[in-house]
């Protein structure tokens, strides 16, 4: 990329390209994605919405005088089950939040685009196709798994501060609370969560939701749900089974399931090893679909004229 | 070494041949028309050397292959595709991040300079600025380019005559130096027929006419024929007649000035009118033939 294109050196002496200076170094990933997230203010603003929203029911459920009691009681009692709960409930609440939040950016990201003709303004920058599809990749699989992990923790962080503060006005220890919730490890057992199951097992839907927005001239959102709803109806018509459906329902919700039912009742259990999750033939199966739909989304792009 | 150099370049949709079999040289600093009718593959043809649409045939772009390294060539081509291009939710301050973020060639002072003698906003958004002032957003990001090559594909389609006007003035003031080349489409003929340095009509997919301006002058006469040396006009095989109040005005190509001179007055035809007279010759074998 950094060579200089051979007619450069074979035009004249007077062009203002021979002989201008060094060109200014540049960073067309960053800057890509920087865009993504000036368009797609979604992006953050959905799972801050959904933060503030949670932490308003938090706050109010504390000033209840009912529920503050119902948490003096469960640390009193050492039932800790009740205290781990909103903790819970806000990782689940961010995960689905950019779950969706990614699913309909990936479907609209390629096809925005051409549909108000900006592409045309996009390609007369010096950026490649497969630059573009890859920094539209990185906000499913970077930007917003970061966002989910970075909110969590820091709100995990300021709910046990204001939840030790209600615990120490009421003369009551601070310390059942720290113990039951094991802010670090849990912290650690999400970032784990977030990147092997929301990243690199769920990259193939974000990828073909991708490769979808770069393919379909009207209704992406149709293209992408109705080609595996089609194969799980006609599979189950003509051979009355049902593995497409429960593969796919694996692919999104299995490693999932798996971790839930297990024995660990932590926030996060820590059966699924690293060395089993990378084992597992259907993670590079997965990655390689990923891939391929990224690729053939880059050439996409670059056949697609502006709708 | 030309800038552009296009061989036998065709490109179908489905049986609609859009180019079929286009042979072009674009000279180093040059200010180029490329003229048609609707339909006749004037944005086809752009659209390939920009690298935004594939094709079949001979096509060099700075001796570079525009399909295939679109990316690249992008360092030295500016172009504005049609007006209305840049996305409606982006800041003007954000536009221009982007741009020197990106592009190695892109001078943001510059683009600032140019902005400042317009009543944009930086904070501004696209979709709050009128069609003028896109059009003068996007020229003062173009401008700011150190591009070798501009491609300007009908970019003051819808503005009023104050904005084209305007916009013609600052590309020829601001920008344009003998080494820059600019490539430029337009219906509003008569609006750019002053700043050309060549001309290309395009019909069919085919090149009709290629020529510098100068050339234009020597090849093509215009005569305002006196009504008692019509016949004698006429004999000489006018290319195209027209008549203007009573009057009419014969278009001759090839013919020496002197010998007319005699028959009426004579003066260099306009761009439009050379266009309609060569347009019209075209149409003509196929007129009454039914279909």
């Amino acid at each position: 990329m950094s060579s200089k294109p051979n007619a450069l050196s074979q035009s004249s002496v007077s062009s203002p390209a021979a002989v201008s200076p060094v060109p200014a170094s540049t960073r067309p990933f960053y800057w890509s994605v920087r865009r993504e997230l000036w368009e797609y203010r979604s992006i953050y603003l959905a799972p801050l919405i959904a933060t503030a929203v949670f932490l308003f029911g938090f706050f109010m459920a504390l000033a209840l005088p009912h529920h503050r009691h119902q948490l003096l009681a469960s640390i009193e009692t050492q039932q800790l089950q009740p205290i781990l709960h909103p903790y819970e409930i806000l990782e689940g609440l961010l995960m689905v939040v950019g779950m969706v939040v990614g699913a309909f950016y990936c479907l609209d990201a390629l096809h925005g685009e051409r549909r108000d003709r900006s592409i045309l303004f996009w390609k007369s920058m010096p950026v490649s196709d497969l630059t573009t599809v890859l920094s539209k990749a990185a906000i499913p699989l970077v930007v917003l798994p970061a966002i989910v992990v970075g909110l969590s923790v820091v709100t995990h962080f300021f709910m046990l501060l204001v939840s030790s503060a209600v615990l120490a006005g009421s003369g009551l220890p601070v310390a059942p609370l720290w113990n039951a919730v094991s802010f670090v490890h849990n912290s650690f057992g999400l970032f784990y969560h977030i990147l092997t199951i929301h990243v690199l097992w769920h990259a193939p839907f974000y990828c073909w939701f991708l490769l979808i927005s770069a393919w379909a001239r009207r209704t992406p959102f149709l293209w992408a749900f109705l080609p595996p709803i089609t194969i799980a109806i006609v599979e189950k018509a003509l051979f009355n089974t049902q593995h497409f459906w429960h593969y796919l329902m694996y692919r999104l919700a299995g490693r999932m399931e798996a971790m839930s039912t297990g024995a660990d009742s932590t926030l996060l259990g820590g059966h699924l090893t690293p060395l089993r999750f990378l084992c597992t033939p259907g993670l590079w199966f997965g990655l390689l679909f990923a891939a391929a739909c990224l690729f053939a989304a880059a050439r996409l792009r670059r056949y697609r004229d502006p709708m | 070494m030309s800038l552009i150099e296009a061989h036998a370049l065709r490109k179908s949709f489905g049986s609609f041949a859009a180019l079929d079999g286009v042979n072009l040289q674009v000279a180093e600093g040059r200010i180029v028309g490329l003229i048609g009718p609707n339909g006749a593959g004037k944005t086809t043809a752009l659209n390939a050397i920009l690298g935004l649409t594939s094709y079949q045939g001979e096509l060099r772009v700075l001796g570079q292959d525009p399909w295939s390294s679109r990316d690249r060539l992008m360092r030295d081509v500016a172009f504005i595709a049609d007006v209305a291009v840049l996305p409606r939710w982006i800041r003007v301050s954000q536009i221009l991040d982007y741009a020197a973020g990106v592009h190695p060639r892109f001078d943001r002072s510059k683009a600032e300079r140019f902005l400042a003698k317009t009543t944009i906003a930086k904070h501004s958004k696209v979709r709050e600025l009128s069609k003028g002032m896109v059009a003068q957003l996007h020229l003062a990001l173009v401008m700011a380019i150190d591009a070798r090559l501009l491609v300007l594909d009908e970019p003051t389609l819808g503005l009023d005559i104050l904005y084209r006007k305007q916009f013609y003035d600052s590309l020829l003031n601001d920008y344009f130096d003998r080494s820059r080349t600019i490539l430029v489409t337009t219906h509003q003929v008569e609006e750019i027929q002053d700043v050309l340095t060549d001309l290309i009509f395009i019909d069919r997919g085919r090149i009709v006419l290629s020529c510098s301006m100068e050339e234009l002058e020597s090849r093509y006469v215009e005569l305002l024929v006196r009504p008692e040396q019509l016949q004698a006009a006429r004999s000489l095989g006018p290319a195209n007649e027209r008549a203007i109040l009573g009057r009419s005005v014969l278009l001759f190509q090839g013919v020496d000035r002197q010998h007319l001179a005699a028959l009426g007055e004579i003066r260099t035809p306009n761009v439009a009118d050379l266009f309609v007279a060569v347009m019209s010759q075209r149409r003509q074998p196929t007129q009454g033939v039914p279909q």
